[in-house]
């Protein structure tokens, strides 16, 4: 019998795309996303075998219940002021946010990118860290420098590249770089940082250091080849590594689903290469404090690395070059049924007490005129687009550590444009 | 290479002279920079307990520890992406991509983040990475173990890339670039890691032991990056070369008796213009050489340069000697690899008009 004749009777194969459940002007229904009680997900020992987190990478672990209270093993039991300060961040992350989403819009700048909604993923895991672990965020993880009190001039000074950019005009907009604070550099390329943070992490193990690494990227960047060597390296060596994986269901215009999740979860992909996988309420901030501070410890402890998925939404566009409403149905973000994180830890604070409605509205008026005192400051310097404002002369700085020949040779070539040109910028002191 | 060369590019306690072949170079190199500097550690695909595919790390691991001189997962963005990583802590890694065919995969992590990480982050990070790798061809390697694909990281803004052509600029030029601050990518020329090649692969294969270049310090010794050696003085016309084909050049002028300036250039970025510039316009020739394939090749940088800047000493047109613009192929290896004649009908051609 030939092979063709074998097959004749077989149904045609169909090829699968992945289609989200909801396009633009669908109703939404998100009763199918499980949302297990908070409370009811064990806490493992943090030196507990990998091959030991099936459940846990598959459920959520939730801290903050319906009725604001935080409850279950993986409580971390935070002092007030600790929970007070996380809210605060939180806001100040989101209030920042806005104005500068505004300030994108008003021609002050070329580009930004919010992180609404996931406010508490990068605040909380800032609390949980030492100050001197080292992160290697995407960049939606803003709220690593805020949390380490970076400035906000400094902040805004990068998003105008004005002559008081640290980066002197050279990166994109929100691309921050801060070594003193222990964020690495932003790459516009996904998922690099990933397996630089195994070699950071590698290289501390290796110099006896007692500081960890720990790195995010988005549910869509894991799908990436450095995802998978990350992970490989990461388990190899027992890199004391904590990787974050922010599933906010969107890459930019691709629901999840293109980056595999219609099958399986992020924080599951950690089990094949035997890491510890956790997979968290990522809008309840002392959910993802917890796990990071397990996490932690089991780094510190050369127990090796956690992955640690973060089920949250993102609540607006990718970025000010996006319209989500041309792919995705409006209704989302509201009926997103884990809710706010900042509505729920606030909810949280005034249930035990320590907080009120009148406290919120008074912190949300000063956090936006702190900001808006920051962006006056700022705009001091200089907007995008207004004048001049790096030397013409350090276009070619940083290249390489000493200037070669040929870009000695160029930039003469620039002054003489300029010269050409009748339109003298400025230079170097 | 002459002596009063080696002497010349020298720096550094280089102590005794003894007989090394390019391999034994290499190995002395990272044992000399493992020694000096606590923070240099190696790493690659085999290159820990079984000291390397080549044996250019043998015995490394023994005397420096596992934590420095490690075997790494087979992913080259891996190695490279956690190398930059391990930049950012302080380390200074010196990675090998087993064969530079292999290297592809950490095209992004050598691109976009080592080249451009001092300039986007205003010098707050940098990535002080030498990464070694093995190539070009000349050994029936076949398309995947036989490639020079330098000419697209000469292209890179932000990586010095360089190439040996003996033992002593092997060692000398290696610890020059780990000792560099900016990412270096550290091509090897595989066929004469073992001795140097007249490109005539019919003849029995010569060793370092009797060739200058072949002496080597077991001390600490660097060439500076950035700095030609003149190979060959001469008056009849310029050759650019570096790598194997430094030697298949000399040769092959020998063979002819042409009084050829050969020049290898040993860093290709940063480039010695000065030393390329005052030789053609003494010759008023100039000939480039190169075994990558030819469009968009390195040669093609070098014959711009210096018709830009030599125009006017010019008495013939740039000649490129180079590989065929196809893929690197097995069983017609020395059909495609610019041997003797190919570069003795370039010779010719240049030299008639």
């Amino acid at each position: 019998m030939t092979v063709d004749a074998k097959r004749a009777n077989l149904p045609p194969l169909s090829l699968h795309v992945p289609e989200p459940k909801f396009r633009p002007g669908d109703a939404v229904d998100f009763t199918e996303v499980a949302v297990p009680p908070a409370g009811a997900q064990s806490r493992p020992d943090t030196a507990a075998d990998p091959s030991s987190f099936h459940e846990l990478a598959y459920t959520l672990v939730r801290v903050l219940d319906e009725n604001g209270q935080a409850v279950g093993p993986w409580n971390p039991k935070l002092d007030p002021d600790t929970l007070r300060k996380m809210l605060h961040d939180m806001a100040l992350v989101r209030a920042f946010d806005e104005r500068m989403f505004r300030a994108q819009r008003q021609g002050k700048t070329s580009f930004y990118m919010k992180c609404t909604g996931e406010e508490a993923v990068a605040i909380a895991a800032a609390h949980a860290l030492a100050s001197d672990d080292m992160c290697f965020p995407s960049y939606r993880q803003q709220g690593l420098l805020i949390a380490r009190g970076y400035s906000l001039v400094q902040m805004m000074n990068q998003i105008y590249s004005n002559k008081g950019d640290d980066l002197a005009g050279k990166q994109l907009p929100i691309m921050y770089s801060s070594k003193e604070k222990g964020f690495f550099s932003i790459s516009g390329n996904l998922t690099t940082q990933y397996p630089q943070a195994v070699g950071w992490a590698m290289a501390s193990a290796a110099k006896g250091d007692t500081r960890i690494a720990a790195t995010w990227c988005g549910e869509g960047s894991t799908a990436e080849g450095d995802f998978h060597s990350a992970l490989t390296f990461a388990t190899v060596y027992k890199a004391p590594v904590i990787l974050n994986v922010v599933n906010n269901q969107w890459a930019i215009s691709s629901f999840s689903g293109f980056a595999g999740a219609e099958a399986t979860t992020f924080a599951a992909r950690a089990l094949g290469y035997g890491i510890a996988g956790l997979r968290v309420d990522g809008n309840d901030a002392l959910a993802v404090y917890a796990a990071t501070l397990w996490a932690a410890e089991r780094a510190r402890t050369n127990q090796g690395p956690t992955l640690i998925e973060h089920f949250t939404y993102r609540t607006e566009g990718h970025s000010t070059s996006d319209d989500p409403t041309q792919y995705r149905s409006a209704g989302e973000p509201t009926a997103w049924p884990l809710g706010d994180p900042i509505a729920r830890l606030k909810a949280h604070l005034i249930a035990i007490g320590e907080w009120d409605e009148e406290r919120h509205v008074e912190m949300d008026r000063e956090l936006a005129e702190q900001v808006k005192v920051a962006q006056k400051e700022a705009e001091k310097n200089g907007i995008l687009g207004h004048g001049l404002h790096q030397p013409l002369d350090s276009l070619f700085d940083g290249v390489f550590e000493e200037m070669p020949w040929h870009l000695r040779e160029q930039r003469q070539m620039m002054l003489d444009e300029e010269e050409a040109s009748g339109r003298p910028w400025a230079r170097k002191q | 290479m002459s002596e009063a060369i080696v002497s010349e590019t020298a720096t550094g306690e280089a102590g005794a002279g003894t007989r090394m072949n390019m391999i034994q170079a290499i190995n002395s190199a990272l044992d000399v920079m493992m020694a000096r500097d606590p923070d240099v550690i190696v790493m690659g695909e085999d290159v820990g307990y079984f000291g390397g595919v080549f044996r250019a790390t043998a015995g490394l691991q023994a005397k420096h520890g596992k934590t420095r001189v490690f075997d790494t997962p087979i992913t080259e963005c891996g190695i490279v992406g956690v190398a930059i990583g391990m930049g950012a802590y302080g380390l200074r890694p010196v990675p090998e991509i087993q064969f530079a065919d292999y290297i592809y995969p950490a095209l992004d992590q050598l691109v976009s983040e080592a080249a451009r990480l001092r300039y986007r982050s205003g010098g707050q990070f940098t990535a002080p990475l030498t990464i070694r790798s093995p190539y070009g061809g000349g050994i029936f390697g076949g398309q995947t173990h036989s490639q020079s694909p330098e000419g697209i990281f000469t292209h890179v803004s932000g990586v010095k890339t360089v190439i040996p052509s003996t033992p002593y600029d092997a060692k000398g030029l290696l610890i020059a670039s780990i000792e560099d601050n900016d990412p270096v990518i550290f091509f090897e020329p595989k066929r004469i890691y073992n001795g140097p090649f007249n490109g005539h692969w019919d003849r029995p294969a010569e060793n370092w032991s009797k060739h200058p270049g072949g002496e080597v310090p077991e001390g600490y010794y660097r060439v500076e990056l950035g700095k030609a050696a003149i190979v060959r003085p001469g008056e009849a016309l310029t050759v650019l070369a570096y790598g194997t084909m430094v030697h298949v050049v000399k040769a092959t002028v020998e063979e002819m008796g042409i009084d050829a300036e050969i020049i290898d250039l040993r860093t290709l970025v940063p480039l010695d213009i000065e030393t390329i510039e005052e030789s053609v316009r003494k010759t008023g020739r100039c000939m480039v050489v190169h075994e990558a394939t030819r469009t968009s090749g390195f040669g093609a940088e070098l014959a711009s340069l210096v018709q830009e800047r030599c125009f006017y000493h010019l008495e013939a047109p740039v000649e490129r000697v180079t590989g065929f613009d196809t893929p690197y192929p097995h069983s017609l290896e020395w059909a495609y690899f610019p041997g003797p004649v190919r570069i003795g009908q370039a010779l010719k051609k240049i030299l008639k008009d």
